[in-house]
């Protein structure tokens, strides 16, 4: 049909059009490669629409227009009204409450999309999910027995006990509370990443994003607006839409240098940045810094208290409202906002020379297990 | 007291309530997931021997079950007797008077349960059907278990209809509150007076175990 539309290697592509009534029109297109990297992100505030597509991916929504297709199968098309159910996806979706079967065991939950195999193949399917997720204790109990924490993998072995060819993943962090979501941020991660399965994870946490993802999708205002590595299309946001949804921050990839004392050092560009120790640290991550939470100088002068002095040369200078947003290179591109006066003090303008503040505490290191 | 009509009374409540949960699982399933526009029109058959007096109901099941009808022929030339004044007779007017009384609460269940579990079951391979018997009839067991009781308990009560089709043969037709009727007919107060003890006694520990199921289904 569209030959054009479709890459090289494997993909899940597809352009679909949702409509309700007396309600918004969703529309998404999108192309996920399947054999490339394995967590894409769909990025976009509450009320955009992303559940709506995950839904239509797992087929128990049908959109009113467009096409899914996966590989070299069509799983809708509206035109030859095409539709493969779900039962026939072989897709894990893992909902957002996670959906777990009250009345029924952890291991009855996680042998629940095995049904076809013989008992003794099921039993052995659901050690191992059980054993990759470290819940082997947990499988004589009932959902209701277990903490929220643990609920989510139980949810996550279930969906992929049957070895589904795609995950969905329905903002699979936000039903826990702040310290458990912390602590499985970084896990979640690196179970996608060893699954070996490609996944589709929804949310509208940025953190969350820069931690699962690998490429981001932002889905706003009824369309998927930009596509890319996850901390390009957060520095860099294709338009307004994209850059209000996003926020205005600097995300840069950073390799930790040293750690101590509850602080960090991690190399971003060419520079050297101080930052707090957000525990769970490897190798990688990400840094990100609020562009407003930059404090510009034109010369070293008076101590103060942010430990990251970076000497930096303007490249651009925009106004924007009554701010003026100013670009860095400091060793990597610093993005900040400064008021128009501000602006007119330092008398900035690009190829002048500055110096950014920032306090360690103003930087945000975000984990990347791997 | 009538130990015919108190037997005759529990099996036919008994087949009536088996029979409603095979007929009636499978339309309250349908009400509680169907998109069907005209869906109120089922709804509203469904609901209708709940505002019908029962002599109505009854008159034109008497109508369909004589020997003018094709329903009432057919059966008499099966089984050499007539639908009306017969047990059979009598257990297809039950079946179809109690038919709120089992739909009614049966669909309200199945709407309760969760519908992303639901989802949840399709989305790992299980049928509609498979995803009913494991997941939909489980869950919503309290509220089928209830529907099923309060059937029971609605059966053993009738009486317009029962006198309209059965009339009062006994041992085939002449149920408890038939008896009751006779009794007093024939000024016979003590033996009323017993059958309608154990009426009301039965009525009571149905109602007392159906909303005991119905807040255990609310806690759950």
């Amino acid at each position: 049909m569209r030959p054009d539309a479709r890459r090289a290697g494997p993909s899940l592509a597809f352009d679909l059009e949702r409509h309700f009534r007396d309600g918004p029109v969703v529309r998404a297109a999108l192309e996920v490669p399947l054999d490339a990297e394995p967590v894409t992100v769909l990025f976009g505030p509450s009320g955009s629409g992303k559940t709506t597509v995950l839904r239509c991916l797992a087929g128990l929504d049908r959109p009113e227009r467009g096409f899914i297709r996966f590989r070299d199968e069509t799983w809708f098309d509206a035109a030859t009204r095409g539709f493969v159910p779900p039962q026939r996806r072989g897709v894990g979706l893992l909902f957002q409450e996670y959906a777990l079967f009250p009345h029924l065991s952890v291991a009855a939950n996680i042998g629940f999309g095995l049904a076809r195999a013989p008992r003794a193949e099921r039993n052995a399917r659901v050690l191992e999910v059980a054993r990759f997720l470290r819940i082997e204790e947990l499988l004589d109990r009932r959902p209701a027995r277990i903490s929220g924490g643990q609920r989510q993998r139980v949810a996550l072995a279930r969906s992929l006990a049957p070895r589904p060819r795609l995950l969905l993943l329905d903002e699979p962090l936000s039903a826990l509370d702040g310290p458990t979501r912390e602590e499985l941020r970084g896990e979640l991660r690196s179970l996608l990443e060893h699954s070996g399965i490609p996944s589709l994870v929804v949310t509208h946490d940025r953190v969350e994003a820069l931690a699962l993802g690998d490429r981001l999708a932002v889905l706003a205002e009824g369309s998927v607006r930009q596509v890319g590595p996850v901390h390009e299309v957060f520095s860099a946001p294709a338009d307004l839409v994209v850059a209000r949804v996003v926020g205005t921050e600097n995300v840069a990839p950073a390799s930790i240098v040293s750690r101590d004392a509850g602080l960090a050092l991690v190399r971003v560009g060419t520079a050297q940045l101080l930052a707090l120790d957000p525990g769970g640290l490897h190798d990688e991550a990400f840094a990100c810094i609020r562009a407003e939470e930059v404090v510009l100088e034109t010369a070293p002068g008076t101590p103060t208290s942010a430990r990251n002095e970076l000497t930096a040369e303007v490249r651009t200078v925009s106004p924007e409202g009554p701010l003026v947003r100013v670009t860095l290179d400091c060793g990597f591109r610093l993005v900040t906002l400064v008021t128009r006066r501000s602006a007119d003090r330092l008398a900035l303008a690009p190829g002048s020379r500055a110096v950014a503040l920032v306090k360690a505490s103003a930087i945000r290191l975000v984990p990347r297990a791997s | 007291m009538d130990l015919l009509a108190l037997r005759l009374s529990f099996v036919l409540a008994g087949l009536t309530t088996a029979a409603l949960l095979v007929i009636g699982l499978p339309i309250a399933h349908w009400l509680s997931t169907t998109r069907w526009r005209w869906k109120v029109l089922v709804e509203a058959t469904v609901a209708l021997p709940l505002v019908l007096p029962p002599t109505v109901l009854g008159f034109y099941l008497l109508v369909s079950f004589g020997p003018r009808s094709p329903l009432g022929r057919a059966f008499t030339a099966a089984t050499g007797h007539t639908l009306a004044f017969s047990f059979e007779g009598l257990l297809l007017a039950s079946i179809l008077y109690s038919l709120p009384f089992a739909v009614q609460p049966f669909a309200a269940a199945l709407a309760r349960v969760d519908r992303r579990l639901v989802e949840a079951a399709h989305g790992l391979g299980a049928s509609p059907l498979r995803t009913f018997f494991v997941v939909s009839l489980p869950l919503a067991l309290p509220g089928i278990v209830a529907g099923a009781v309060l059937t029971f308990a609605h059966t053993l009560g009738e009486f317009g209809v029962v006198l309209m089709v059965g009339g009062n043969v006994p041992g085939s037709t002449r149920t408890l509150s038939i008896s009751v009727f006779d009794a007093v007919e024939q000024l016979d107060y003590a033996t009323a007076g017993r059958t309608s003890l154990v009426l009301l006694a039965v009525s009571f520990a149905v109602l007392v175990v159906t909303y005991t199921l119905q807040h255990r289904s609310l806690l759950a």
